[in-house]
């Protein structure tokens, strides 16, 4: 399943976002954010806790089930008086959770976490991100391991010059993506196809931002 | 176009390149000073372009420089800053200077750099760079579009000999080559019978080799590189040899092991010349170069 995942900002943006906003109410997802640990109950319950400590009230609190579902009528008559008392809404989801809040309740919505991709568990506790919906996928030129995500530069022709030991130059935590596309094209015997040049890619498959009519 | 340094490879004869860097600023003193020392004793010199992703004067403006002081400029283009229509701009006005030579890399990451927030572009790689110089020299665009004014290139790019895994790599200079680079400038290399095996599967593709010599200025800044720059391994005895100096001799030293090497490349055959790296000690390369006592051979053979 994919997943979005997410980081929670410092304390001092989180501090410096509310600041001037006295009244809170909280809100987290039941989703993806409870597997990454950033924003489920145990951390909402968290945050409260710093926000009350910080001088804050806390006019209510909510973990969605899936937040970038729209809110469902029966959540929102539930906790729709503590909303209103709030001057903002503090929102430990991922991105689209924040902006679907933001357009059903019409409050200040104020972001707890950054969201950093769209990824995928590949092992216990470890998130990568395969694909950045570059809109013109070459996957099967690659063995169908994503160049465009998975390398540091996004580079379709091979690798860099800074790969070092299977690593990427920016992290040895990463893997350099030519060194798999390379090691995966080897096994299917395959490898004519990374000989191939080829052509600079069309960052303009879909022009941001995206949309589509069915 | 005449590129004496095309004529240089074509000839035959071992051809020596170096490298200027532009500065941190306005002030080009020290850059023409290296430019002046180096313009008479080399073939041509790299101008770096933003080299480690620092921000300095453009490669470009560097490369017009050296033409201007009767040097013969290498311009280095990384696909790190610009997209193709910022590249194909800076070629067009390149050529129309009289700066013939290109080195096509694809860059550094920017968050190696000075710059840790700046986007990064990579819209074309240095395989497809090169291609791009073959297709302006037709006449064309990378839209399809007609020039009034066709580009006209000596073009190059970069292999690491030793790079691990050493495979995709290959194919990597491989692709280069196919997409028009007529010469290739090596990483570093120290272990020379690493570099010979490497010459007898390189002598196979139409382009001439300068190997890669960076100035060893102490035995830490040799470790150093073995554990931080890719592809460059520094044998132990060589670090040996370097920690074995006087006091206070270790420059020297390097300058010493740097000639030998030159030396043994030129004297063996073993590549079609070397490209001299001194990385802020551009001011000690004509004394590398006495050191290999090739100078005075080269002169008569010119
Ligand atoms: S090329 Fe990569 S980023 Fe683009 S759609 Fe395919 S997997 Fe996703
Ligand atoms: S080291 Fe590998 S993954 Fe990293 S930028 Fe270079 S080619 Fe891409």
């Amino acid at each position: 399943m994919i997943r979005s995942i997410t980081q929670q900002k410092s304390e001092e943006e989180i501090d410096q976002l509310l600041s001037g906003l006295g009244r809170i109410f909280v809100i987290g997802c039941g989703t993806c954010v409870t597997l990454t640990h950033t924003g489920g109950r145990t951390e909402v319950n968290v945050m409260k806790e710093h926000l009350a400590n910080k001088g804050k009230l806390i006019t209510g609190d909510l973990v969605l089930p899936v937040a970038c579902d729209n809110m469902t009528a029966e959540a929102l008559n539930e906790h729709g008086q503590q909303i209103d008392q709030a001057d903002a809404l503090l929102i430990m989801t991922c991105a689209f959770g924040v902006q679907t809040i933001a357009k059903q309740l019409k409050k200040l919505v104020v972001p707890a976490l950054d969201t950093l991709f769209i990824g995928k568990e590949t092992a216990l506790g470890q998130f990568d991100e395969v694909c950045a919906q570059c809109g013109t996928c070459i996957l099967g030129e690659t063995g169908g391991i994503c160049p465009v995500t998975s390398c540091h530069k996004g580079l379709v022709n091979g690798p860099c010059g800074g790969t070092n030991d299977g690593k990427c130059e920016i992290d040895n935590a990463k893997d350099c993506a030519w060194t798999l596309i390379y090691n995966r094209l080897n096994e299917l015997g395959r490898l004519d196809g990374m000989r191939k040049l080829q052509k600079p890619r069309n960052h303009q498959g879909e022009p941001s931002p995206g949309k589509f009519i069915l | 176009m005449s590129s004496s340094f095309k004529d240089a490879l074509k000839s035959g004869k071992f051809v020596i390149t170096s490298e200027v860097a532009p500065p941190k600023g306005t002030n080009l003193e020290k850059m023409a000073h290296h430019v002046e020392l180096l313009k008479d004793k080399v073939d041509a010199m790299n101008v770096t372009d933003h080299q480690s992703s620092v921000m300095r004067f453009p490669s470009l403006g560097g490369a017009l420089l050296v033409k201007e002081m009767g040097g013969e400029p290498i311009l280095q283009m990384t696909c790190r800053d610009r997209n193709r229509m910022a590249l194909e701009a800076d070629l067009l006005f390149a050529s129309s200077r009289g700066i013939n030579n290109v080195l096509c890399l694809t860059g550094d990451s920017i968050v190696l750099g000075d710059h840790k927030e700046a986007k990064s572009v990579f819209d074309v790689d240095s395989s497809q760079l090169l291609a791009t110089i073959r297709l302006m020299e037709k006449g064309k665009d990378m839209g399809g579009n007609n020039l009034d004014g066709a580009v006209s290139f000596c073009a190059g790019a970069i292999v690491t000999p030793e790079a691990n895994p050493i495979e995709p790599q290959l194919i990597k200079f491989e692709k280069k080559i196919e997409a028009g680079a007529e010469f290739i400038q090596t990483q570093a290399v120290y272990d020379l019978d690493n570099f010979k095996r490497f010459m007898e599967y390189a002598r196979g593709f139409p382009a001439k080799i300068l190997a890669g010599v960076i100035l060893l200025t102490s035995a830490p800044m040799a470790r150093f590189m073995n554990k931080n720059v890719a592809g460059v391994s520094v044998p132990q005895s060589l670090i040996d040899e370097m920690a074995s100096a006087p006091k206070g001799g270790a420059l020297a030293k390097g300058i010493e092991i740097a000639g030998r090497m030159i030396k043994q490349i030129w004297e063996e055959k073993m590549c079609d010349g070397v490209h001299i790296m001194a990385i802020g000690k551009e001011e000690l390369v004509p004394e590398i170069i006495e050191m290999s006592g090739i100078f005075p051979a080269l002169k008569t053979q010119d």
